[in-house]
């Protein structure tokens, strides 16, 4: 894996490309300023973080990729295509737990945009579904409907919908935050089996500093107020847990945010 | 100097433990709601039997049993049946028209603000309008006939499935049309596939709303403009006989509204709610 590690970062593709992205919002009564002239790049099969206290924009920026809103500034294009709208070719993986349909059981929640976006047929999409729904181990569940599985067990419903329709990249919005603490880790070490397995490129947004260590090779760090780039950390995955390195890492990161 | 250290517990097997146990008949029978509703309907029954035995007054208050023996009659030689065919004909018919009305103006004020901007002031002015209160003019318009009948059924029907159907659109989390919109759904595709379902306990609201509300207005306009509707619902069957002073066979008319209601509202509507939103975990 180290080596496969390594031959990727020695030719990288860029995949996304992010190039100077102000974006602002409208409320009720005032015009907000989410981020700044945001750059980064993220490269085929990068873990890719997006890290920063809240305020720092790392969810709007995410939301900006995913094509629900438009940069006031700045260009945000995926394999040289510009992003306009949201599409199928960037899978939103989202925080709530409401994101799977209710109405449909676990299998059909994975088969669904394989049907209507992918324009699969049934059985083809149908072996696919299963295919993923096993790799994050939920083959029990595949006849359950939403409402009758657990928190984690709806995240990696919606991992696995995010996944089986392959796409160019798969964008969590902090997937794992509404989840309980050991269950969180669990789902964490389940991501990084799966990214072993497919080599998936991903965009992950949190607040977690240690998430952000454990799952990355590259984290980006935003300042709030509104957000900028603050610094970008390379090579996360060659710490280790147990030998310190990256308790360190963690320390530094956490002091670099707030000094 | 002491560490932290992991003391191991032996589990004890008690043998007995029981975790799960079959529930007796009783218990299961009281689980279901169908069983507890109808012992609340066998008591009421056996209140109304009584009162008509104490007051042994048919012509103001028949007995129950009076009123199954006109029911059983009036069944058998075929005429309730014909009026009550002949209601819940005019009765799917406006009820259907005015669903897809509700349905195709929602789905225009879903994705038009000039379109909900019109569908809340028509609710707003429509809605509190009472349905008979259009059938003088739906009967100069329309003529006697079951075209004046359908006409008030629509506008009765119409106001509050759109209301609830617009209101069941909205309700749908900012999440899940996200999600919609990742799948590029868009238009109809959009509609059916997502906030349909997404909104539907608030629609099937309205649906069942819509229904009480038509099957009130159609009793009532029957009873009022009975013959205008050709050869007579349940309502002018009602309105007949009481001019005839049959007491017993108008409480077996109003028996008949009552036990339509009740067949549609426990049949389909409840088989709906169990295959929908019950099954989804929408509503519990």
């Amino acid at each position: 894996m180290d080596t496969q590690a390594t031959a990727t970062r020695a030719t990288p593709q860029p995949l996304l490309e992010v190039s100077g992205v102000t974006l602002r919002y409208k409320t009720a009564s005032l015009a907000v300023t989410a981020t700044e002239r945001v750059s980064f790049t993220v490269n085929k099969s990068d873990r890719f973080v997006l890290l920063g206290p809240s305020g720092c924009g790392k969810s709007t920026l995410l939301k900006a990729v995913g094509g629900y809103m438009e940069p006031s500034e700045g260009t945000i294009t995926i394999k040289g295509r510009k992003v306009t709208k949201p599409g199928p070719d960037r899978m939103m993986v989202f925080q709530e737990f409401d994101q799977l349909l209710a109405w449909k059981t676990v299998l059909q929640n994975v088969t669904f945009p394989l049907i209507n976006a992918r324009g699969m047929s049934a059985r083809e999409a149908d072996e696919k579904a299963r295919y993923y729904i096993e790799k994050v181990s939920l083959t029990r569940a595949v006849d359950s409907y939403p409402h009758t599985l657990s928190g984690g067990m709806k995240q990696r419903v919606a991992i696995a919908r995010g996944m089986a329709m392959e796409p160019d990249i798969l964008l969590m919005d902090e997937p794992f935050a509404a989840l309980d603490a050991l269950t969180r880790r669990q789902c964490q070490d389940e991501l990084l089996q799966l990214w072993h397995d497919t080599q998936f490129t991903v965009l992950f947004v949190t607040h977690s500093i240690a998430e952000a260590i454990k799952i990355s090779n590259r984290i980006l760090l935003l300042s709030p107020h509104p957000g900028r780039v603050k610094a970008e950390v390379v090579d996360v995955d060659t710490v280790s847990a147990t030998d310190g390195s990256a308790g360190r890492l963690e320390k530094d990161i956490h002091d670099l945010l707030f000094s | 100097m002491s560490t932290a250290r992991i003391i191991l517990r032996e589990t004890v097997e008690t043998g007995d433990a029981e975790v799960t146990r079959p529930l007796k008949w009783y218990e299961t029978a009281w689980e279901s709601g169908f069983v507890r509703k109808a012992m609340i309907i066998l008591f009421l029954a056996i209140v109304w039997e009584i009162y008509g035995r104490w007051l042994d007054n048919p012509l103001l208050f028949p007995t129950l049993s009076e009123t199954l023996e006109a029911l059983r009659d009036r069944i058998a030689d075929g005429s309730l049946p014909a009026r009550a065919w002949a209601s819940v004909k005019v009765l799917l018919m406006g009820y259907a028209a005015g669903v897809f009305l509700a349905f195709t103006l929602t789905i225009i004020a879903i994705n038009t603000r000039m379109g909900s901007d019109f569908l809340e002031t028509m609710t707003a002015m429509f809605s509190p309008l009472p349905a008979i209160a259009l059938l003088p003019l739906a009967l100069i318009w329309f003529g006697l006939g079951n075209g004046s009948l359908v006409f008030v059924l629509i506008h009765s029907v119409l106001w509050p499935v759109a209301l609830n159907t617009h209101s069941g659109f909205r309700g749908v989390s900012q999440t899940l049309r996200m999600v919609g919109r990742n799948y590029d759904l868009r238009g109809l595709n959009y509609v059916f596939k997502i906030l349909i379902p997404a909104g539907f306990p608030s629609i099937l609201s309205g649906l069942k709303i819509g229904w009480a509300f038509t099957w009130r207005t159609l009793i009532a306009a029957e009873l009022v403009f009975g013959v205008s509707s050709g050869q007579g619902g349940l309502g002018w069957f009602i309105f007949e006989k009481r001019n005839l002073l049959e007491i017993p066979d108008v409480f077996a008319g109003l028996l008949t509204v009552i036990l339509i209601g009740l067949v549609v509202e426990n049949l389909v509507f409840r088989t709906l709610e169990r295959r929908t939103v019950l099954r989804w975990g929408m509503q519990s």
